[in-house]
């Protein structure tokens, strides 16, 4: 078929807390509100997405972990409440999600070809993870978008960060094949924060924000430093700092989720927007997103 | 008992897989036969960031699917879960200073490691259970104080206790025919089975001791550490004389899994010393949330070196604090007393004068700890004026004492001093004692009391 595109890649974390925060009909706990600076951040980024047609959202999620290679939502739809095990007093969901399974398939493929273990996932009575859901209804809290989701494989964990980046950098490649040859526009989104240490307790009042703040200052040198990268449109020397920052910061980028999102786009040398960037319990977490139809419009 | 789904979904894919399941078998008619009525399980496969969390919905029901090995198949799960355990023992993790909650939520995620223990091990539900997640942040001391906390929740209940957990856990990172399953690597192998040697020898707590080493040397570096064996040595009083078996070690897709019964009954060979610290109430980072709150109204709580001995501390200051400028400074960060309700708990008081810091009677020693002639009358004296004023700053009197600990560098030499001074004084007030010997005081002081007092209305 051909002709397909990325037209955007976007750093979309997945903090149950903004969903709690918002108050959707499909989740259970009420609050009174908190974390808008994420919040906000999310509310740019749609409106930006809206500017660009979209056929499909390509997730992965660092909390669908999977030691026995990378694994992709197999079945045209699941549904079902998703309870946080960590935080269940915050997100206890009611989802019902479309699933591109041709797309998914395709970039399965590819990855098999590239030579990595990758699976389909065919067993319906499968609860999807509360970090895919949580970036998905960041993103597109209509659920108007069909979507594929691919597992975090923590490979980290059994080699190295290093390890984890050659892996993560084929499935990106892997997945802009197969999205360049399906003839559809997709939006990728890797779900994770950036420095990763919580705190560990939580305030009485969950969304009282008095409390919330970094949990240390390394930590904000390090997110700062990233995101710096993020903006000044220099990709790869954030995946060469990302072994140093993953160790360093605890970072959620051991899931491959930021290695993978940026090999989709091709390791961009244009600028990311930074639409916004907050703290959850202690962790970092910005929403950037690359324009990646702006620049290709600006290139033409 | 690990924590795959095989022995569970597909026993029959590998010889080893199913003698795994019957091991499961053996120990479920072992946990029947030994009179348990409760269950507990502590699983490294619930991870926990707040705290720990206690499971108390009394009936969780649902079909869980395994993020990797989705394709065996789904655990259909309907547990009894004994509530009010799970509410008793958070209160307890939280009065010896752990962060703990119960969650009963409908359609809650039970994890693997716990389906897996429940299904096989507790058949048709014979006994109520109990399931603890891990937090990934705990160190030993947490995981000690933890289990603690779980035997006051019990009160003499007889718990039946598993650690749901692989020994190495590295699993092949690509699929493979399960006929073909063996530990990852011969590295892995010799450590399992160095693990369950210590184990069938009963020696839990030197497993317990060496979970460190273990957890760098043959376990992938996720959060969640080789910390159940801390947590069943807690629970078994961290001996090294059970009677151990090893029912069962094969591998689980690389990974090395065990089904081990450790029973509490001495092995007779003799117990071992235990050489960490055995930590009774966690004192670690749980105030980190309050930084912002109190960072700038609070004094700083910085010594005061200017003079021999140890170093004086102001008061720490706290909302229900009772700290008296009449009453000598603290050699640490603490306040003079806390008022909790009616009652009112007091550091504990030595005979030192506030602002001078001289000890009525003399010190024991001088400061090159040549000891010295004191008079033990003095000090008693002392303490009590102390102890009365830090009282009298929470508007209470000597009458208030309800009870008071003593402790004593020289019960042969000081006995008879104090006790007159006692009866002279806090004796004709009537508080229950208890007068311990002990070896030092942070002072050169020969007396301190621990007191509560009751406070009037």
């Amino acid at each position: 078929m051909g002709g397909g595109r990325i037209v955007a890649g976007c750093l979309a974390p997945h903090p149950p807390h903004l969903v709690y925060a918002e108050n959707p009909p499909q989740n259970a706990p009420s609050s009174e509100g908190g974390w808008e600076q994420l919040r906000w951040g999310y509310d740019r980024l749609r409106a930006s997405l809206a500017e660009v047609e979209h056929d499909v959202l390509v997730l992965l999620s660092p909390h669908w972990q999977t030691y026995v290679g990378t694994h992709l939502l197999g079945l045209p739809h699941f549904e079902g409440l998703s309870v946080d095990p960590i935080f269940p007093n915050l997100f206890r969901y009611t989802y019902d999600m479309k699933v591109d399974v041709d797309l998914a398939a395709a970039i399965h493929d590819e990855a098999a070809a590239a030579g990595l273990d990758v699976h389909m996932m065919t067993n319906p009575e499968f609860r999807v993870d509360y970090g895919t859901i949580t970036t998905a209804h960041l993103t597109d809290p209509a659920w108007s978008k069909p979507l594929v989701v691919i597992s975090s494989n923590r490979s980290r964990h059994y080699y190295s960060v290093e390890v984890m980046q050659e892996m993560m950098a084929e499935l990106g490649k892997a997945t802009r094949r197969a999205i360049e040859a399906s003839g559809k526009r997709a939006v990728v989104l890797a779900s994770n924060s950036l420095s990763h240490r919580h705190f560990t307790a939580e305030p009485e009042v969950p969304e009282d924000m008095s409390h919330e703040h970094i949990t240390s200052h390394a930590m904000h040198l390090w997110d700062m430093r990233i995101i710096d990268h993020m903006v000044g449109g220099r990709a790869q020397r954030l995946l060469d700092e990302m072994p140093e920052f993953t160790e360093q910061a605890i970072a959620e980028t051991d899931g491959g989720g930021l290695t993978w999102l940026m090999h989709t786009l091709g390791v961009p040398s244009y600028p990311a927007v930074l639409h916004g960037y907050g703290t959850v319990i202690g962790t970092g977490n910005a929403v950037v997103e690359w324009p990646a139809w702006k620049h290709e419009e600006a290139v033409a | 008992m690990p924590v795959h789904p095989h022995p569970l979904l597909a026993p029959e894919a590998n010889e080893g897989y199913g003698r795994l399941r019957g091991a499961f078998e053996e120990a479920a008619k072992r946990i029947e036969e030994s009179g348990a009525d409760l269950l507990v399980i502590y699983s490294t496969t619930w991870p926990s960031i707040i705290g720990h969390q206690m499971q108390a919905d009394p009936n969780p029901v649902w079909n869980l699917v395994d993020h990797d090995f989705h394709d065996l198949g789904t655990m259909h799960y309907d547990f009894r879960i004994d509530a009010d355990f799970a509410h008793a023992w958070r209160d307890a993790a939280e009065k010896r200073g752990l962060s703990a909650r119960t969650v009963a939520y409908e359609g809650f995620p039970i994890d693997v490691g716990s389906v897996v223990a429940l299904s096989l091990l507790n058949p048709g539900n014979r006994l109520p259970a109990a399931i603890v997640s891990s937090n990934v942040y705990a160190n030993r001391a947490e995981t000690t104080v933890l289990a603690k906390a779980c035997m006051d929740a019990a009160k003499g209940r007889k718990i039946a206790v598993v650690a749901a957990m692989s020994l190495s856990n590295r699993m092949f990172t690509q699929r493979i025919d399960p006929k073909e399953d063996r530990i990852h690597s011969l590295k892995d192998d010799e450590w399992n089975r160095k693990i369950l040697e210590f184990l069938g020898d009963g020696r839990l707590e030197d497993v317990g001791q060496l979970s460190r080493t273990i957890h760098n040397q043959i376990r992938v570096q996720k959060v969640v550490a080789f910390k159940p064996m801390w947590f069943l040595s807690a629970m078994n009083d961290h001996r090294n004389d059970l009677t151990g078996e090893v029912l069962a070690y094969e591998a689980l897709h690389g990974a090395g899994g065990a089904v081990v019964h450790l029973d509490p009954a001495s092995n007779g060979k003799g117990d071992k010393e235990y050489d960490e610290e055995n930590v009774e109430v966690f004192g670690g980072d749980r105030g980190v949330l309050d930084a912002v709150d109190d960072g700038g109204d609070q004094p700083e709580h910085r010594p005061d070196v200017g003079h021999t001995g140890p170093a004086l501390w102001d008061p720490v200051e706290r909302d229900d604090a009772v700290n008296s400028e009449a009453a000598p400074k603290p050699v640490g960060a603490y306040p003079h007393a806390r008022r909790v309700g009616d009652m009112l708990y007091l550091s504990g008081v030595g005979p030192r004068q506030p602002g001078t810091n001289r000890i009525p009677g003399g010190p024991i020693h001088d400061e090159a700890g040549a000891p010295l002639d004191y008079d033990i009358r003095a000090q008693t004296h002392a303490v009590v004026a102390n102890v009365e004023r830090v009282l009298k700053e929470a508007g209470g009197r000597l009458e208030d004492i309800v009870d008071v600990t003593t402790f004593l560098v020289d019960m042969e030499r000081d006995f008879g001093g104090y006790n007159e001074v006692w009866a002279e004084t806090l004796g004709k007030v009537g508080p229950t004692r208890t007068t311990l010997a002990i070896r030092s005081l942070p002072t050169p002081i020969a007396v301190e009391m621990k007191v509560i007092a009751h406070l009037p209305q």
